[in-house]
């Protein structure tokens, strides 16, 4: 069976280690902020300028000074701290961040991604997306693994305008979890339920299967 | 001592100066910590052919947003633009021109045109159509693209508190990038929430110098939420 949205956000918080600063993108990554581990302090980074971010408020806490990048309300946890757009992408852009966690349309075996434009329909921008993947060195991309047409997302070139060039090394799909190295796939791990030759048939790029392929502990 | 006195008595007098065509970057991150009545006073007063550098364009009924109305804004320098019908409407038509860059870059951008920077090599938007046309480096092995500086004839930004002399206090994410727009504007018009006396502010805790304030005026604000997200007790 495919992963469901809260099995790829549980997936993405076995990454999380105790003392981890932590950027998750919206949608699925954001979730995984439900599954820290018991006793593991995770510190997330909203890139509008805070460090610590915390549950959604309740109703009489709501601020409409304090939002995340996804322009949610939110709290702050104890020792968070605020900041200006610039400090945000220095910490960003200077590999501070431990753990960086974003969707996509397409990764392709080069390690490039393809994340904020479809041309001549979705031109909404990038946000701090091409920050991200430029700046962090530990990368988690989230994303079905194929379209709905059942067209492949992993693929030997993106088609789509990148997002960034050759910075993604790991992919996280609701089929496998794979890795990118030397201009290849490599097959970590996969849903429960589903088979190899399942991921095969819907990965596009040169897909190298190891002849152990556990299935992920959720 | 009248020297230093930031204060303006008008919103008019604030935007005193303001001309078609010009350049105007504002700070705000979405509809957080933006100056919602220096844009609405520039929608009153009319101003076309404006450059704006901002990170988003607000929505269709609040922030930026209401200048697109009676097409006030000739190009738009942004990250994320994706809340606004009408922004993508006059976007595809080709009336407004719009250059995305990176929220980190654009930031960047700002704070270098504030601090005497013509430039700067950054890895974000290389390979990517953001680096096309730019000069490429390498440093170390990697490879950075080149970035120049932003300036704006006016720069428009909200803060929460401030002193007479334009010492500026920002309150929670509402900070954003109203610091580095405040540098970068030849002209920067700050409005805030209070107006201190000067002296009443803690030194320590000014986020902002008023040296890079030259207008400064007390407003009454809407905080409009763009995602009211909460949580049950």
């Amino acid at each position: 069976m495919a992963l469901t949205r809260d099995q790829l956000a549980q997936r993405v918080a076995q990454e999380f280690k105790d003392g981890y600063y932590v950027n998750l993108g919206i949608g699925i990554p954001t979730l995984a902020a439900n599954f820290v581990p018991q006793g593991m302090d995770v510190m997330l980074q909203s890139e509008n300028g805070l460090l610590g971010m915390g549950r959604f408020p309740l109703d009489e806490e709501v601020d409409a000074d304090l939002i995340n990048a996804g322009k949610q309300t939110v709290t702050m946890v104890p020792g968070a701290s605020i900041f200006s757009s610039a400090e945000s992408f220095a910490m960003i852009r200077g590999g501070h961040v431990d753990l960086t966690v974003l969707g996509a349309f397409e990764v392709d075996c080069q390690g490039n991604i393809a994340s904020y434009m479809i041309p001549g329909k979705l031109i909404k921008g990038m946000g701090g997306a091409m920050d991200l993947v430029a700046g962090a060195d530990n990368i988690i991309v989230t994303m079905t693994h194929a379209s709905k047409h059942g067209d492949s997302k992993l693929l030997s070139e993106c088609t789509l305008p990148l997002t960034g060039k050759g910075c993604i090394k790991r992919v996280l799909t609701d089929l496998a979890l794979i890795d990118i190295e030397d201009g290849k796939f490599i097959l970590r791990e996969r849903a429960p339920g589903v088979s190899v030759e399942e991921i095969v048939k819907l990965t596009a790029g040169e897909l190298v299967v190891p002849d152990n392929v556990p299935e992920m502990n959720l | 001592m009248s020297g230093f006195d930031k204060v303006v008595a008008s919103y008019e007098e604030a935007l005193a100066g303001l001309e078609d065509g010009m350049t105007v970057l504002a700070g705000g991150f979405g509809l957080c910590g933006i100056p919602e009545n220096l844009i609405k006073e520039i929608k009153r007063k009319g101003t076309t052919g404006l450059t704006i550098a901002s990170n988003n364009c607000g929505t269709d009924e609040h922030g930026l947003g209401v200048l697109l109305v009676d097409k006030q804004i000739k190009k738009m320098i942004a990250s994320y633009v994706g809340e606004n019908a009408l922004f993508e409407a006059q976007m595809m038509s080709g009336e407004l021109e719009v250059e995305l860059t990176p929220q980190g870059t654009l930031a960047e951008k700002m704070r270098a045109g504030g601090a005497g920077i013509p430039g700067f090599y950054t890895a974000t938007g290389y390979g990517t159509p953001v680096g096309e046309g730019k000069e490429v480096r390498e440093f170390k092995g990697r490879n950075y693209i080149l970035e120049e500086a932003l300036q704006g004839d006016f720069s428009i930004a909200k803060a929460w508190k401030a002193d007479r002399s334009g010492n500026l206090v920002f309150r929670m994410t509402a900070q954003n990038f109203n610091p580095m727009a405040i540098t970068a504007g030849k002209i920067s018009v700050v409005e805030v929430e209070e107006i201190v006396e000067v002296g009443e502010l803690n030194p320590d805790e000014i986020h902002l110098p008023g040296i890079y304030v030259n207008r400064l005026i007390q407003g009454t604000f809407e905080k409009t939420i763009e995602q009211r997200t909460v949580r049950s007790a």
